[in-house]
């Protein structure tokens, strides 16, 4: 049983031994790595990466992909922008950015499930037109004079990453017990694994589909606030490449690119992995060069070993096709 | 001799796939392979392919030892495999998956495309198959996608033909072009290696049978030293009581009734029949003769033109298979691997996934009561498998039909629509899935099965109604079925008896 429990989490066991591989080269050649203000900026820059790729990873179970977060993130922000600017309560601009966010996860949603469109097509399609489009209105321009008390959510700035974190993880827990729990996350997976089966059984495809779009765009429109909150103004340019970061994450922490598999465990490990492999390499003295080239490495083994763990009949079927 | 295998000795991780087999092949014979789902039938056949590596054991074909077989040796050597399910290429046309096999050219040289067409042609025409060269493979059904697997063994002047399941989803027609071919590559002096799960065939087409069990040779014999039930003994190891557990059962009222139902996407027009509580109404047709769309059609997937479903009576607006489900209809379709369960889940998530609501408290899946659930399935239904949390993809193909089954009878249906219950299953678990269907109509569940083996429908349905070209032709009781009239009526002969409703 213990043998099994370690083997179905290899992956969030590897990635975490990796971590503490990580932490003790640090812990021996740069301490100062673990000064809590370090740690606490690297929390706060990662924050937006997890609570997206928390979505991401319903949207990736279920066998599709969103390319436009980065899009949608930069619009959520100027959003929510807009809303502190015109006066609105705190509590309203952030529901304002979910909806926001969820608004434009429908219209994903729409483009994948009943209109099956493939949905790296599709969010090609509104990642492009969302960004352009944002650029055509705001022309370029950048959110100022944001009222007093838009930044740091109005907390002070000590408590605020505290509250920020608080928030993320709740999620993360609430995320990770109904993808186990809930006959939804349930269902999540199955439409992942095989959409013609979880038909047969009952399940309606594209409304779960396109729920995970839905969920998707707005935990994006909530990281986009968490982090807007943290700067005096807001670029209208924010959220670029921000969904390879989020995908990369997700990939990393054992989900698979094919859908059916992965866990929000995994997704935090992959989150925290790549989050901090920059900076400590920095710390660890190694040229800024060779620091996408080794997040490049991590990803390249983590989808290799994705590749190499085809299921036994698919790889089955190759032979016999490779034999026929 | 054409091939021989000599104390050939396999294991997976330390479970014991082959122990010290031995078989061989003549020109001009077909040698039979049969056994139960995991009797190591196929790693066999993969051993000889070069597909996988034997512990210990040796291959010798045409008399020469083959110190190391892989897959393209296994080739050019004249080995040729046709399996169960088709490898073919779907977006390439029939002409380029049999270029595929046959052409040798260096990878620079000119495809002359009209030799290629007319091979193609030529190889197909000699199979007796009326199919195009230039359709992709897509587009070809089951059966015929077959036939080009066969043509393309042909074409390769193969030898040694093993043939895996080549019956499992052809119909009777079809099964006896194949046996056709079967005697021409005797002629030619080819040997053919026969797997079947399908004993009259075995009956029909073998000189000689090997029967394997859990991975040893049980016995190696000529046909006429064998009988049918000595021959299900040495597979299974116990004697079969009866083949079919088909008991009288006293019915109830109409739990499902089509009247008048057209659906012209899938080609159905006319179709009205009615299976009371208790009943068993088996489908028997061509394949192409509408049998699965009809099923589709009631499930919801491809919802009804005109006409009307009704449920206990009552008329019944089915356009999802969610909305059958509610209706108490259930479906176990055709391809379970594609279809029937999710191979990547555990044998407790499958077993639940149609019917997640009864064992959720508030919203919550109630894991206890899920687990507790799957534990009675796995014990009611013989399911082999180390335990409910092992992938469905790790079972023998018997034990995930028998999981699609409990997915279905977690939710309690009152019409339980079977498409090809037995398709490619063991002996032994096809003996237990008759006698659950047997159970479940003395339960008072109307049972609708699609079979395209006549022994089954006739040995298991009270009614037979006989489908062609998207109709029903006529429903005949269980005294009135005899295999020749059923035949005759699904191939739509004149004297195949008028209708009868």
């Amino acid at each position: 049983m213990m043998t099994t429990a370690m083997h179905r989490h290899r992956r969030e066991i590897s990635v975490a031994l990796a971590i503490a591989v990580l932490s003790a080269a640090l812990a021996v050649a740069a301490p100062a790595f673990f000064d809590p203000t370090n740690l606490l900026d690297l929390l706060l820059a990662n924050l937006p990466v997890l609570i997206i790729a928390l979505g991401m990873t319903i949207v990736i179970l279920t066998g599709e992909i969103d390319i436009s977060v980065g899009s949608i993130f930069a619009i959520c922000a100027v959003i929510a922008g807009v809303l502190a600017k015109s006066g609105m309560p705190m509590p309203l601009v952030a529901a304002g950015a979910c909806a926001a966010g969820a608004c434009l996860g429908a219209v994903n949603g729409a483009l994948v499930a009943p209109a099956r469109i493939p949905s790296i097509v599709a969010t090609l399609a509104t990642m492009v037109a969302l960004r352009e489009g944002l650029r055509w209105i705001t022309q370029g321009a950048w959110i100022q004079d944001l009222p007093e008390g838009f930044q740091w959510l109005g907390l002070s700035q000590a408590s605020y990453p505290f509250a920020a974190a608080g928030t993320a993880f709740v999620l993360a827990l609430a995320f990770g017990w109904a993808l186990g729990n809930l006959p939804a996350g349930r269902a999540a997976y199955a439409v992942g694994s095989n959409r013609d089966a979880a038909r047969l059984a009952g399940l309606r495809v594209a409304t779960v589909t396109a729920a995970g779009f839905v969920l998707l765009g707005a935990l994006t429109g909530l990281a986009a606030l968490l982090n807007a909150v943290r700067f005096n103004q807001i670029p209208s340019n924010a959220g670029l490449g921000l969904e390879l970061k989020v995908i990369a994450a997700v990939v990393v922490g054992g989900t698979s690119i094919t859908g059916g598999r992965g866990t929000i465990a995994g997704t935090l490990l992959g989150v925290a992995l790549l989050g901090m492999i920059g900076p400590a390499l920095t710390f660890l003295g190694v040229s800024a060069y060779w620091e996408r080239a080794i997040q490049g490495a991590i990803i390249l083994t983590a989808v290799a070993i994705d590749a190499f763990r085809v299921r036994p009949q698919s790889h089955a079927a190759a032979v016999a096709a490779a034999r026929a | 001799m054409l091939l021989e295998a000599q104390g050939v000795t396999k294991a997976y991780a330390g479970v014991r796939a082959l122990r010290r087999v031995s078989f061989d092949l003549h020109p001009g014979e077909v040698h039979a392979l049969v056994g139960e789902n995991g009797a190591g039938k196929s790693t066999l056949i993969k051993i000889m392919t070069g597909a996988v590596q034997p512990d210990a054991g040796t291959l010798s074909v045409s008399g020469q030892r083959v110190a190391h077989m892989t897959p393209a040796l296994s080739r050019a050597l004249g080995i040729a495999a046709i399996y169960q399910q088709p490898a073919l290429f779907p977006d390439l046309t029939v002409a380029e998956n049999i270029a595929l096999a046959l052409e040798q050219g260096g990878r620079w040289t000119r495809i002359d495309w009209r030799k290629r067409r007319r091979v193609a042609a030529d190889l197909l025409h000699r199979v007796g198959a009326s199919i195009e060269p230039d359709r992709p493979c897509e587009s070809l059904s089951m059966p015929e996608q077959q036939i080009v697997e066969i043509a393309k063994a042909i074409g390769a002047e193969a030898k040694v033909v093993i043939m895996d399941e080549p019956t499992a989803a052809l119909t009777d027609r079809e099964v006896d072009r194949l046996f056709a071919v079967v005697a021409r590559l005797r002629r030619h002096d080819a040997g053919v290696i026969y797997i079947s799960h399908r004993l009259d065939e075995v009956f029909t087409l073998a000189d000689r049978i090997t029967v394997l069990r859990d991975g040893d040779t049980i016995a190696t014999r000529p046909k006429s030293a064998l009988s049918r039930q000595s021959l299900i003994a040495m597979m299974i190891g116990r004697e079969l009581s009866a083949v079919f557990p088909k008991r009288p059962v006293a019915l109830g009222e109409v739990a499902l009734e089509v009247r008048n139902l057209r659906n012209r996407a899938a080609g159905l027009h006319d179709i009205s029949f009615a299976v009371r509580r208790g009943e068993i109404l088996g489908i028997a047709g061509l394949v192409g003769s509408g049998r699965t769309q009809l099923a589709e059609t009631v499930f919801g997937l491809t919802p009804l033109d005109a006409g009307e479903i009704l449920r206990d009576g009552r008329p019944a607006a089915i356009d999802s298979p969610a909305a059958a489900i509610a209706a108490g209809i259930a479906y176990v379709p055709e391809d379970r691997r594609q279809h029937g369960v999710i191979l990547d889940m555990p044998i407790v998530a499958n077993a639940s996934l149609a019917n997640l609501p009864r064992v959720s408290h508030h919203g919550l899946i109630d894991r206890g009561a899920e687990r507790t659930a799957a534990r009675g399935h796995v014990e009611r239904l013989r399911i082999k498998a180390a335990s409910i949390d092992s992938e469905v993809g790790t079972l023998s193909g018997g034990n995930q039909q028998k999981v699609a089954l409990a997915r279905w009878l977690s939710a309690s249906p009152a019409v339980l629509i079977l498409d090809e219950p037995t398709q490619g299953v063991d002996v032994g678990s096809k003996a237990e899935i008759h006698d659950l269907m047997q159970q479940l109509a003395e339960r008072g569940l109307a049972i609708v099965m699609i079979s395209s083996e006549l022994p089954e429908i006739l040995g298991m349905s009270d009614r037979v109604a006989v489908m062609h070209a998207g109709a029903i032709r006529a429903i005949l009781n269980r005294d009135e079925a005899t295999p020749a009239r059923v035949m005759a009526l699904a191939l739509a002969e004149e004297g195949g008896g008028t209708a009868v409703q």
